[in-house]
């Protein structure tokens, strides 16, 4: 035995001895850290591949129609006249609705679930919110279209009409024949897909949240609402506007649900929520196959990359948005 | 165990001594495991009592009872009375935001808010009441003028209270605690997590501050008992051994295992 031990040590030794072990760590270092910048330039590479693929793509009909193309309202295959008004409206509205529905339920589930669900009904709920996110797209535009639609042109529509449509200004997205489906109904179908990852995203950070910190703040004889609005947001604040952009990226690259719901509509008459419309990622997905002439598809990508830098500008928004928050809570951290 | 009251009464007779807080036969259960074994003790207004013993023997657990901080979980539960100023604070008709603002308390991290340091003073006020601009001024100056921190806030006071030091902070979160005016003032293991010159200035301040307030502080420091502390309870596996003036407590224990444990024996 202690022959074997010896042996084994010797040969410990002689590897040792081969490669020093400073020498060995230091290529190991470079391999991987060579490795890591590798991955992590890749993936700005192929942010600016397509990026570029999309200008050229997109290309003719930015020389055709110039910035035209951002406020013009006809959308006309026939004669090759192009303009993306509907379809952008038709996306940031529809988000819009889906963000104004899906993040107050949304911080309504993650403050139940974190600080005041019985203990027993916190996995269980906490599972259904997550399988929320795992049905596909078309089975929400399926029941969308056939069961929530009419049910929403029957009872919601009208309500809405006969309440928020009756006040100024903000009437005029009320108002129309109730068909159901349409920008609202693409939106509230949106609102229920983005929930399960909001409310998850704000349920993981309010988690995360020191509990000497909360204890704290009920020390000093804060409700849980005050304790959660004043100390539990503003700690989280990072994790929680992440979470709705995670929300947003969904609703504005929704394509399947939307396709189904919005109506795919090419007229623009007017800005009420309850007209039929389209967005970007349906007028994608509808319109590709059919686009023949060089300028149709050209006019596509274009939308394409509009939606790109739709993408963009609001992240950029959410981290000015965050920027002003810090700002406000004191500088210097 | 039985404690010998009539001994601490007899020492202490003289002197303006009045109760503020007193526990009866109580007991303290996390689930089903008791943690507290039958409790009594009395807690003097404008003194400073002290809780000492080892890892695990429920001295903090005892001081969470007091502002009922247990309540925010559900398998912890409480049994036997315990009275603020006489009144019994475990019925369910307590309001217990108001119970919390008559009692402050520190943890043993700073737990400073994610705001600037006025607010994080001011927050605690609000919620309890109505001030304007210049009274709120004023109570946020008093405030950490009493926590001895304002000569070196005085000109960042919006500035974020996450900004400060760790000893500033555990100050901060006194002030914002006392600006409360709470009568009592609950101290777990306050400068556990300081640097020992923020540790002498905070057992400074808690000198200071029992002009005041009742003060409770739990500390794994013995030497902190003795040179902060009026009164030393000793606790070991969820029961209290002794109970006295520190330095009867320190000087001539009566029970052994007291004994043992501030002699250095174990603990």
């Amino acid at each position: 035995m202690a022959w074997v031990f010896r042996k084994l040590m010797e040969g410990f030794a002689i590897v040792d001895n081969s490669t020093t072990s400073s020498s060995r760590t230091n290529w190991g270092d470079k391999v991987f850290f060579n490795l890591t910048r590798f991955f992590a330039l890749l993936t700005l590479l192929l942010l600016v591949g397509i990026i570029a693929s999309l200008i050229d793509g997109a290309w003719p009909s930015i020389k055709l129609f110039g910035a035209r193309f951002l406020w013009t309202g006809e959308w006309n295959p026939p004669m090759e006249r192009f303009g993306a008004v509907i379809p952008i409206y038709g996306t940031l509205a529809t988000s819009l609705v889906a963000l104004v529905i899906a993040v107050p339920v949304s911080f309504g589930i993650a403050l139940f679930l974190t600080e005041m669900s019985p203990p027993w009904l916190r996995r269980p709920l906490g599972i259904a919110i997550e399988l929320l996110a795992g049905i596909p797209s078309i089975v929400y535009g399926m029941w969308g279209l056939l069961v929530f639609s009419p049910i929403f042109a029957k009872y919601v529509q009208p309500f809405l009409a006969a309440t928020l449509g009756k006040l100024p200004l903000v009437g005029s997205l009320f108002e129309g024949p109730p068909l159901g489906i349409g920008i609202l109904c693409a939106g509230v179908v949106l609102a229920v897909m983005t929930i399960p990852f909001i409310a998850s995203v704000m349920r993981d950070v309010f988690e995360v949240t020191p509990a000497m910190l909360k204890e704290s703040a009920y020390a000093l004889g804060c409700t849980t609402w005050e304790v959660v609005w004043n100390v539990v947001l503003p700690y989280t604040k990072i994790g929680v506007v992440g979470g709705i952009m995670l929300g947003l990226g969904r609703a504005l690259g929704e394509t399947m649900a939307v396709t189904f719901l919005i109506g795919n509509m090419n007229f623009f008459n007017g800005f009420s929520l309850f007209s039929p419309g389209n967005s970007i990622a349906s007028a994608l997905a509808n319109e590709f196959a059919e686009a023949e002439s060089p300028i149709y598809t050209a006019s596509l990508i274009e939308l394409g990359l509009i939606l790109f830098l739709i993408t963009m500008i609001v992240l950029s928004l959410s981290k000015l948005l965050l920027m002003r928050l810090s700002a406000q809570e004191g500088k210097g951290t | 165990m039985k404690i010998d009251k009539e001994s601490i009464m007899q020492s202490t007779t003289g002197t303006d001594l009045e109760t503020q807080i007193a526990f009866r036969n109580f007991n303290f259960y996390y689930g089903k495991y008791k943690a507290l074994r039958n409790i009594n003790l009395d807690i003097y207004k404008r003194r400073v009592t002290a809780f000492i013993g080892p890892s695990g023997c429920g001295k903090s657990t005892l001081l969470r009872t007091i502002n009922r901080m247990y309540e925010l979980y559900p398998d912890q539960h409480s049994e036997g009375e315990l009275l603020l100023d006489g009144v019994d604070i475990l019925g369910k008709g307590t309001d217990l935001n108001a119970l919390r603002a008559r009692i402050g308390m520190v943890f043993q991290k700073p737990t400073p808010f994610p705001m600037s340091i006025y607010d994080n003073i001011a927050f605690g006020v609000k919620l309890h009441e109505r001030l304007s601009r210049v009274d709120m001024d004023d109570r946020v100056e008093w405030s950490l003028r009493k926590a001895a921190l304002w000569n070196e806030v005085a000109d960042k006071l919006n500035q974020s209270g996450m900004s400060l030091s760790g000893g500033q902070q555990q100050r901060l979160c006194i002030a914002r605690g006392i600006a409360v005016k709470p009568q009592v003032l609950l101290l777990d293991e306050p400068t556990s997590a300081l640097d020992p010159i923020s540790t002498m200035r905070i057992e400074e301040l808690v000198s200071e501050l029992k002009d005041e307030f009742t003060i409770v502080i739990v500390t794994h420091n013995m030497q902190q008992a003795a040179r902060v502390s009026d009164f030393t309870a000793y606790m070991y596996l969820g029961e209290l051994v002794e109970v006295g003036r520190t330095d009867d407590v320190f000087i001539k224990p009566t029970d052994k295992r007291t004994e043992d444990y501030i002699t250095g024996r174990f603990g």
